[in-house]
């Protein structure tokens, strides 16, 4: 296989470079790739967001319509996070269910809005126990230059903050669309995750594609606006040492205070 | 995780928790070596409420083959409940959660084995909970490594798995399901003892940088707890009264 020669070479070259602190496409270890947020891409969805983090492109849409409540918890409006690489977004990407990789992006994704508490679903309960608002939040993968977990991430997150939430009247306690008349989402903070790779010893943000092949180790952590750890999933084969795990979480937090800015831009991002 | 109200006090003003435990007290853990004839190796844990079998084959031939690698073996690993596990009953096709959980037990185990000694061959990790309580990841990783063990493949070292959290604004050890449930973070952490290397770190919930590196703490020295239940159950099923 010729492909796995180039990896091979390509993997002598990182590891090479790594030696003296330097990354194959030049940036600094702590170094996000450029991002560039568009929010707005998707009229028809009621919120959305196109990311673009180097060369990984991500496309995503919040759809907002009403719902049954789960059944334990008829308290809570429900926000549902979903994620899928596009047959033409990558050579190996296939078509047909999502493979266990996938699933864990979509994991990896929800649960860092979710446990941030971004949303306060309190606020999205017409009826308790019967009716409720639900948020709805799929990412597409358009374009793969690795690191999916942070560009869906924020993708996610520029989405829901700028979407407008319809307005639904009770009446005769039946829910009612008032058309044209929507509001701002309840959210609350802006959880950014920051996905670190872990290369013979050495600890980078953001990996590539390239980078993303080679790494032994990686670790995603979310921080919200207050500087807080809200979820973290570590993944690959090898382990990480107690050291290298605070160390991440240091970088987790500066680096994502660095992003949060660049999200304050998009609309409803400065009440956050 | 929950920011649910409920009648449970999680932490009363002696410091102890709702199920009578201190805060740096694991539930109780008992490990059995050896427990399926079939199996290459096997163990059976018993963490709180959980009861948890794994078994382990090979290494064995690939099917499908296309998935053997001719430099390394591969590991596979599958976690599964049963329908009766917990209180509502579980639909026995593997959820979203279950595909998640056996990835992220996979990813712990493989720095442990020597996988480098059986080139084109597979190693399967069968993991079947027969009753969840919380941390059943945790206890189902402690399982899997010793039946890993107990089926005689190689190994850099033991991986001990515990999970620490936050209940009631204080880090405890070892959450059950009513913490789970109702407490502001929970950390599964899986750790190999003598190399002193994470290889399972997943968090959820709200925790400062102070409390992250105090809940890191506070599990590894539950995985350490662990390790020696583990070493127990392998030493009485090899240097036993009743060697098998």
């Amino acid at each position: 296989m010729n492909t796995s020669i180039i990896d091979a070479l390509k993997k002598k070259k990182i590891l090479a470079l790594l030696k003296n602190g330097q990354r194959i496409d030049g940036r600094a270890l702590d170094e996000l790739r450029p991002l560039t947020v568009d929010t707005g891409v998707i009229p028809k969805a009621e919120g959305s967001a196109r990311v673009r983090l180097g060369d990984t492109e991500v496309v995503c849409g919040v759809k907002i319509q009403l719902d049954k409540p789960f059944p334990d918890l008829g308290d809570r409006g429900i926000f549902i996070c979903t994620a899928e690489i596009l047959p033409l977004a990558d050579p190996n990407a296939e078509p047909g269910p999502p493979n266990e990789e996938v699933i864990e992006l979509a994991r990896v994704v929800d649960r860092g809005i979710r446990e941030s508490h971004m949303i306060d679903l309190t606020k999205l309960v017409l009826i308790k126990d019967k009716s409720v608002i639900g948020l709805f939040v799929d990412n597409s993968v358009t374009d793969y230059d690795g690191n999916l977990f942070d560009a869906c991430s924020y993708a996610s997150v520029a989405s829901v903050l700028s979407c407008k939430v319809p307005k639904w009247e009770l009446k005769n306690d039946v829910p009612t669309l008032v058309p044209g008349e929507v509001s701002d989402p309840p959210t609350t903070t802006i959880p950014v995750s920051v996905t670190m790779g872990k290369i013979a010893d050495t600890i980078i943000v953001d990996p590539n594609a390239d980078e993303w092949k080679c790494m032994d180790s990686r670790i995603t952590i979310t921080t919200n606006s207050d500087g807080n750890i809200c979820a973290v999933q570590k993944g690959g084969e090898d382990g990480f040492t107690f050291d290298q795990l605070v160390k991440c979480s240091e970088i987790s937090i500066s680096t994502g205070a660095k992003i949060r800015e660049i999200l304050k831009q998009v609309p409803g991002g400065n009440k956050c | 995780m929950g920011v649910r109200k409920s009648d449970i006090v999680l932490l009363d003003d002696k410091g102890i928790r709702c199920d009578g435990r201190k805060i740096d007290e694991p539930r109780h853990i008992m490990i059995k070596a050896g427990v399926l004839k079939n199996a290459n190796g096997s163990a059976y844990i018993e963490f709180g409420e959980n009861k948890i079998l794994a078994g382990v084959f090979g290494p064995r031939d690939v099917h499908p083959k296309h998935l053997a690698n001719t430099d390394r073996g591969i590991l596979r690993c599958r976690y599964h409940m049963q329908p009766f596990s917990v209180g509502e009953r579980k639909n026995p096709a593997p959820s979203r959660r279950e595909i998640e959980i056996s990835k992220v037990i996979k990813e712990a185990l493989e720095s442990a084995v020597m996988l480098e000694n059986f080139p084109r061959t597979v190693v399967d990790v069968y993991i079947e909970v027969l009753q969840a309580d919380g941390g059943s990841r945790c206890a189902a990783l402690d399982a899997a490594a010793v039946a890993l063990a107990d089926a005689g493949i190689p190994m850099r070292d033991m991986v001990s798995a515990c999970a620490a959290g936050k209940v009631a604004d204080t880090i405890v050890l070892d959450i059950n399901n009513e913490e789970d449930q109702e407490g502001q973070a929970d950390m599964p952490v899986a750790y190999m003892p003598n190399l002193e290397k994470i290889t399972l770190v997943q968090l959820d919930g709200v925790l400062t940088a102070q409390e992250y590196k105090k809940c890191l703490e506070t599990a590894i020295n539950g995985c350490k707890i662990v390790y020696e239940v583990q070493k127990k159950a392998l030493k009485d099923k090899f240097f036993g009264d009743n060697p098998q």
